[in-house]
């Protein structure tokens, strides 16, 4: 008699029922659909519904379904010829309204989908698109904080009426700047500007240095402070970078933080690289400054040298400017702009922070009539290539886009106007999706054409099922029964592991399959290594059923020892591997993980069950 | 159905120092290949951009080659790819301006000059960039996944020698599937790593399971000659290997006859490493092990009582 504890029995049935339901969107394929949102990113309201399809059936536009989904409108095609004719009409019409994206929905039952069960969706490599690589210039971020340190330190010691020389900004140590020095003249009071500059920036520590200039302090941001400052800079740009992927209409788009100071985007379906960088890796910020009362703009242009305290812009016309070197707000104080049509034309509607608000409350009170510049600051990275070596350049172009007279005192709320349509539309969206303070630049950038991509899943998919129908065959001719009992084992496992990686939103990739053949591998390795052991304890002469309880005994250590192994290895690549490594070592760590699970337990409460009853077993069909 | 009806016996490790000379040959001619030749990079690392054309009759692969020379595209290679209707191009890096649409527009025009009826596909792009820091960061995970191997090995099975047998035959299969793409210049892509990899797994499965029988044996006899015992431990898992490998290599075949040009280099690097890893487990990881001196003592150390009896 063969017998194995009821709760074995019950924990298998129970996590392959519930494999099998996690599993089961991934059953039903997908249809070529198109995502319709708002462009303002609000969502959809169920009257716009009716009007979509009143449009698509005028047009003729052959289609299966329309329905919301989480504020989007999705509508369903045949085929991706009537997807393709629907997303152009669409945009034609709906231009100024509604953004779209080409995008494919489960053909799955709803109720599926409303219990949050969804297919596992596809890789770049498998369905086409583009992927971008950014790199967060997290430098320039500890730079920011330390430049708006310095303006409030020279505030306050010049309400306090204390003298200094210079407030610069300097490395402790190494290349990274990460102290503001405060240099002062002879015969200062350094402890009271200490107490002063202590007041004013608590972050810093400050400790009297001596330069050969005389007498300085200086304060430096804790390892600690600059990492924080760090990771602050890229969440903020992970959330602009989201926002401005969902201005660029792609369905499920990937962007997520990799290593410490880079972003990775992966946009599915989309072709035109030039477009999306544009949009995606601009720094576009603001900074509004007050003309400067003195000096001839045309002088400073020809001649160079312009006055202390203001410095030398051009605006649109190429006329040159003269603009104070204090700002009074910036990009990132904005917290809304809007495009609109103004009593003057196209403007731009901004609303700035209270901080901000009630800095430009008090420079207008004390400045009406005087002129304002709001200077559009872009930022970019180009690469060039010079004697075959790429080279790299920062590139800063600063612009004057509005020149105008303080109308009236304001505070937070205010329009900027002179510009064409076009101007403030493009305006407001890159200011409304949140200016990126911090520079980054893409380092690494590939496009993955849609038609490889489908040939590439449909040949790769048709051979995985007609070797495992091979395999399946060969199991059965070579351990008949339980060969039948091992591929029962096999789908087990291949359910189990579609299940894990559907519940985690895995991304299926070529690599992912390579680990899928590998864990199929190790799966039939661990039946192999039971049933051969029980052939050899047969041979032996061994009764039936001892026969499968020593073959199950003595194989575990075998199993477990080469599995663990293979477990660590996957577990190393998972943690250091990157793109095509980790997404290989995923699947090969989950799929261990479920074929020890199928093998050792599910294998053994089948067999069990067939022959663990049987009195009189004299053979075993192995 | 049965290979092996009766337990084989065949003498592995004792012409053991002949397969080291093979190794030791191929390990040589995979790293002068690797050294010389180099490794003909698929697009994945070198960047650049890959576009396949359809015709709508054969291909003339010289006429195409001559019309994208002639229209400035520098070194372009031209290749029929799955049918002959159909060509891939491959192009360098082509600098700043690499944007998919603005190739393939430029190509189109170009090939229309050989057939107006040519159909140009979405290319692939690839930035310049990847290749190098994918390189790194695989050379750190192996290092750290040989150290994680040869830790638990020690661990479970008590001695290094065991240890050090298994990590050399894990770092011999990928060296000769790198020199066979060397040599064969079989273009190498990101899923031939995946392939690498995963036939660093396969191998050393063989040899945990081989190393798992030496265990047992070394456990049932001590006084039996290490030689013998690893003959006998190979012997008995024999049959297991090779239905295994026959499994696996069920599935792999169809890869390669099926899976279409895209699977080529993953499923040739798959093939090479299943028969590298089978030749290794059996000739490598043991064989090292025993020319190590390995013995029963160091799997199951003898207790010495007398330093309990001194006790006082």
């Amino acid at each position: 008699m063969l017998e194995y504890p009821r709760w074995k029995y019950i924990l298998v049935v129970v996590v392959l029922g519930l494999a099998l339901i996690l599993a089961l969107p991934n059953l039903f394929g997908e249809d070529p659909a198109l995502q319709i949102a708002r462009k303002d990113g609000d969502p959809m309201l169920a009257a716009s519904l009716p009007t979509i399809e009143q449009f698509l059936h005028d047009g003729h536009l052959a289609y299966s379904t329309a329905y919301l989904d989480s504020g989007r409108i999705m509508v369903r095609f045949a085929n991706t010829a009537d997807q393709f004719k629907a997303r152009d009409e669409v945009n034609a019409k709906f231009a100024d309204q509604y953004i779209t994206a080409l995008s494919f929905a489960s053909r799955a039952p709803a109720f599926l989908g409303a219990m949050g069960l969804r297919p596992m969706k596809l890789g770049l490599d498998l369905r086409g698109g583009l992927y971008l690589l950014y790199q967060v210039d997290t430098q320039s971020a500890i730079a920011q904080l330390l430049d708006s340190y310095a303006q409030d330190l020279r505030r306050a010691l010049s309400a306090a009426n204390l003298p200094f020389t210079d407030v610069g900004i300097v490395a402790s140590s190494g290349n990274l700047a990460d102290s503001i020095r405060l240099t002062l003249p002879a015969g200062s009071k350094l402890d009271a500007t200490q107490a002063i500059a202590e007041k004013t920036l608590p972050d810093l520590k400050f400790k009297v240095v001596t330069l050969p200039s005389g007498p300085a302090l200086q304060g430096t941001l804790t390892p600690q402070q600059v990492r924080d400052r760090q990771d602050y800079a890229i969440q903020q740009n992970l959330v602009t970078l989201r926002n401005r992927v969902n201005q660029l209409g792609v369905a499920e788009p990937i962007v997520q933080r990799q290593g410490l100071d880079r972003i990775n985007v992966q946009l599915p379906g989309l072709q035109n690289s030039a477009e999306a960088k544009d949009i995606l890796s601009k720094v576009a910020t603001l900074e509004f400054r007050l003309n400067a009362a003195t000096g001839d703009p045309y002088q400073v242009a020809e001649h160079g040298n312009a006055p202390i305290g203001t410095k030398l812009y051009y605006n649109r016309q190429g006329q040159p400017l003269l603009l104070k070197r204090e700002i009074i707000a910036t990009g990132d104080e904005l917290t809304n702009a809007t495009a609109g049509n103004g009593q003057q034309g196209p403007e731009v509607n901004i609303k700035l922070d209270t901080r901000a608000g009630d800095r430009m409350l008090a420079t207008t009170r004390a400045n009406l009539g005087k002129p304002m510049a709001v200077v559009y600051i872009e930022k970019r990275r180009e690469t060039t290539q010079v004697d075959g070596k790429p080279v790299t350049r920062d590139i800063t172009d600063e612009k004057v886009i509005n020149d105008a007279t303080i109308q009236g005192v304001f505070g937070p709320t205010f329009e900027i106007t002179g510009m064409t349509s076009g101007e403030s539309r493009d305006l407001s969206l890159l200011l409304r999706a949140g200016s990126l303070s911090v520079p980054i630049y893409p380092v690494d950038e590939r496009t993955i054409g849609p038609s490889l991509g489908k040939e590439n899943i449909q040949r790769g998919v048709d051979a995985l099922v007609i070797g495992m129908a091979a395999v399946f065959i060969f199991m059965f001719l070579y351990y008949k029964v339980f060969g039948l009992v091992a591929d029962a084992v096999l789908l087990a496992n291949v359910v189990l592991l579609t299940a894990l990686l559907s519940m985690m939103g895995a991304v299926l990739s070529l690599p992912g399959i390579a680990g899928m053949i590998l864990t199929v591998g190790i799966a039939v390795d661990a039946n192999v290594l039971i049933y051969e052991r029980i052939r050899e304890e047969l041979r032996n002469g061994v009764s039936p059923q001892a026969a499968i309880r020593a073959g199950f005994d003595k194989a575990f250590s075998a199993i477990w020892d080469s599995n663990v192994t293979t477990f660590i290895a996957g577990l190393v690549l998972w943690v250091l591997g990157t793109g095509a490594i980790r997404g290989f070592a995923v699947v090969l760590v989950l799929g261990i993980a479920t074929s020890l699970f199928t093998a050792l337990m599910g294998s053994r409460a089948l067999i069990t069950l067939m022959y663990g009853g049987r009195r009189k077993l004299t053979r075993l069909p192995i | 159905m049965e290979f092996f009806h009766k337990p084989t016996n065949f003498p592995f490790m004792a012409t053991r120092k002949v397969w080291y000379g093979l190794s030791v040959l191929m390990v040589i001619i995979s790293i002068a290949s690797f050294a010389t030749r180099g490794l003909n990079l698929a697009i994945d690392f070198t960047g650049g951009v890959n576009i396949s054309a359809t015709f709508p009759t054969a291909a003339n692969v010289d006429a195409v080659r001559t019309a994208m020379a002639r229209a400035g595209y520098p070194d372009p290679q031209v290749q029929s790819f799955g049918s002959s209707r159909e060509v891939a191009i491959r192009l360098p890096p082509l600098g700043v301006k690499q944007d998919a649409q603005t190739i393939r527009a430029q190509v189109t025009k170009v090939l229309q000059g050989v057939d107006p009826a040519v159909q140009v596909a979405a290319p692939d792009v690839v930035g310049p960039q990847v290749g190098s820091e994918l390189r790194s960061s695989a050379e750190w995970a192996l290092f750290f996944t040989l150290v994680g191997i040869f830790i638990y090995i020690a661990f479970r099975f008590h001695t290094w020698r065991l240890s050090l047998g298994a990590i050399l035959a894990v770092i011999h299969d990928p060296i000769l599937v790198l020199g066979i793409f060397s040599v064969s210049q079989t273009p190498f892509d990101l899923p031939a790593v995946a392939a690498i990899l995963a036939v660093i797994g396969y191998s050393l499965n063989d040899t945990v399971v081989v190393f798992d029988r030496i265990r047992e044996r070394f456990h049932a006899n001590r006084r039996l000659a290490s030689a013998l015992v690893l003959d006998q431990s190979i012997n008995q898992t024999l049959s297991r290997t090779i239905m295994t490998k026959v499994v696996t290599a069920l599935v792999v075949v169809a890869l390669l006859f099926i899976g279409g040009p895209a699977l080529r280099g993953f499923s040739e690097a798959l093939m090479i490493g299943i028969i590298a890893g089978t030749y290794s487990s059996i000739y490598i990881s043991s064989a090292i092990a025993l020319d190590c001196g390995l013995t029963s003592e160091h799997l199951f150390p003898t207790v010495k009582k007398s330093a309990v009896d001194a006790m006082p």
